[in-house]
């Protein structure tokens, strides 16, 4: 390990989720509670023993809440990162550098949400949406004009680079037929046994052009923890340690939420190619060194743009890339292999983290057949982006 | 559009820093925001220059005339605030900046990156007077 800092101090011990549905019937507040559980269970770590929590801005459920639930006495270190789905493996960046830094010991990540029962995020703002301050107020150059969804934010990079590149909408399903055939062989994926063909891709109804229903990612009820522990502790429990030897935040210029429309090549995600930098500063590997990821997929064109900015191909090589198989479970770098947020469920990316550790431990239903030492997981994008590589403990 | 449609459109926030643009598109005028220290147009609006840092600014007006950057065609969700299939465009702006409006005026296909359009005004959701693209010389009302 090298980078210094906190690359390789602390690592992923446990997870656990509550299962991904579209109602499940049970309060954010118990699924929050539920998927701790479940993950200091897979830990074994115990409940008291908890004393920190690096959760999301957009998170409901907050920390006190869910430690008064549980009977967690002490909490020394709580935090919460901004950007939604841009942010997901932050929380994770969080924890490490507070059980590097001495200041906690078992930190608990999670993300528990009804955002298909409840609030969509494909219907229209939040409801934080309608505060009137600077942190909103970028609503006011996309909204009055209809663009109210990330969708519909999201499509003019998707024309834009399609232009540029001669992508086509097939290329941009290639990504959902793919992470369909890797949900339809994982239990605990929505679709579970429902993969489907290029041509249902493009037969799915157009949601905001070029974006068709099946370029867009689920909307889910469920939770999604993690617990982070010293990477010496974590040794001596029963997985085999996701090692954190990189964990990063990136904010690029004239950045704006969802909508930085203004720079000179709005297809380009120089925040992404930013939190690379840094990875393989601190992990010591470059994208050549990393053997599979999970891509933050709420939209398939980003896990082009996504593929393009980390370095695994040239810019405009992305198509090529999935053409020939390079993502596929036996291609250069499996992606995406619990089926994504396309297919196995939407919980602002947290569950990709969970594959990301299971890809280490070699348990994921679609595990590779090559050793697996460094796993790329990605958060969403194009906003204030954010990612983690974990490292297998060899 | 009545104030009784229900829309999911946020109400504009206007701030000192920006409550000029709405105001001159009221008034028929798309504005840019001048850095007077260096002279660099920025949009949306802020409340200091990204070159030079200078918190002094005045506003040009647009010549309104545009080339389509990127666009888009919303199916789904439907707001009641618009008509739909809906087409929004970015444009380029003669003046070097962009611009986010929805487009009136236009065949679907016939949309395509780098066609000239040009900004006119039009009510939008809550009685808003904000721009509108469409053909040049078109009627964006």
């Amino acid at each position: 390990m090298s980078g210094g800092g906190f690359s390789g101090a602390a690592a992923i011990a446990g997870i656990g989720a509550t299962e991904f549905s579209k109602d499940s019937g049970r309060s954010e507040w118990r699924l929050a509670c539920e998927s701790v559980l479940a993950a200091l269970e897979d830990a074994q770590i115990g409940v008291e023993e908890v004393d920190g929590f690096a959760l999301f801005t957009m998170e409901t459920n907050p920390e006190i809440a869910v430690a008064r639930a549980l009977g967690i006495p002490e909490l020394k270190f709580f935090s919460r990162i901004p950007h939604g789905g841009g942010g997901a493996c932050a929380p994770v960046q969080q924890a490490a550098l507070a059980v590097a830094g001495g200041v906690a010991d078992v930190v608990v990540v999670y993300r528990a949400f009804n955002e298909r029962s409840g609030h969509r995020f494909g219907a229209g703002p939040p409801p934080f949406a309608y505060s009137a301050n600077t942190d909103q107020e970028y609503r006011n150059w996309i909204n009055p004009y209809g663009l109210l969804t990330p969708a519909q934010q999201e499509a003019f990079l998707a024309r834009r680079y399609m232009d540029k590149y001669g992508a086509t909408s097939e290329d941009f399903g290639r990504v959902s037929v793919l992470s369909r055939e890797h949900a339809a062989r994982n239990p605990k994926a929505w679709f579970y046994e429902r993969p489907i063909t290029l041509a249902d891709h493009q037969n799915s109804r157009m949601i905001a052009d070029p974006l068709r229903l099946l370029d867009c990612c689920q909307e889910s009820d469920g939770g999604q923890a993690l617990v982070i522990v010293s990477t010496e502790r974590a040794r001596d429990l029963p997985h085999p340690p996701a090692v954190i030897t990189g964990a990063a935040q990136g904010v690029g210029p004239q950045q704006i939420s969802m909508s930085s429309y203004y720079r000179p090549d709005i297809d380009e995600m120089p925040e992404v190619e930013l939190v690379a930098r840094q990875l393989w500063s601190q992990a010591g590997v470059g994208p050549d060194g990393i053997d599979a990821a999970v891509l933050y997929d709420a939209f398939t064109p980003m896990v082009l743009l996504q593929l393009e900015e980390y370095g695994f191909c040239g810019r405009g090589e992305a198509k090529d890339f999935i053409a020939a198989g390079g993502v596929a479970l036996d291609g250069r770098l499996p992606i995406n292999t619990h089926g994504g947020q396309l297919g196995e469920g939407y919980i602002h990316g947290v569950n990709g983290i969970a594959e990301g550790v299971r890809l280490i431990r070699g348990t994921s239903v679609n595990q590779p057949a090559k050793e697996l030492g460094n796993v790329l997981v990605t958060g969403g994008s194009p906003v204030p982006h954010s990612a983690i590589v974990l490292t297998a403990d060899r | 559009m009545s104030e009784a449609v229900r829309t999911a459109v946020p109400r504009l926030i206007i701030t000192q820093d920006n409550r000029f643009w709405f105001d001159a598109a009221r008034e028929g005028r798309l504005a840019i925001q001048r850095c007077t220290d260096c002279g660099t147009l920025r949009h949306p609006p802020a409340p200091a220059c990204a070159s030079c840092r200078s918190f002094s600014w005045d506003s040009v007006d647009s010549t309104r005339r545009c080339t389509l950057h990127s666009y888009t065609v919303l199916h789904h969700p439907k707001d009641d605030a618009f008509d739909y299939p809906l087409a929004v465009g970015l444009v380029d702006l003669e003046e070097g900046t962009r611009l986010v409006a929805d487009i009136s005026g236009v065949e679907l296909d016939e949309l395509e990156t780098g066609m000239e359009l040009e900004v006119g005004f039009a009510e939008h959701a809550h009685g808003e007077i904000l721009p509108r693209l469409t053909l040049p010389g078109g009627d964006a009302a």
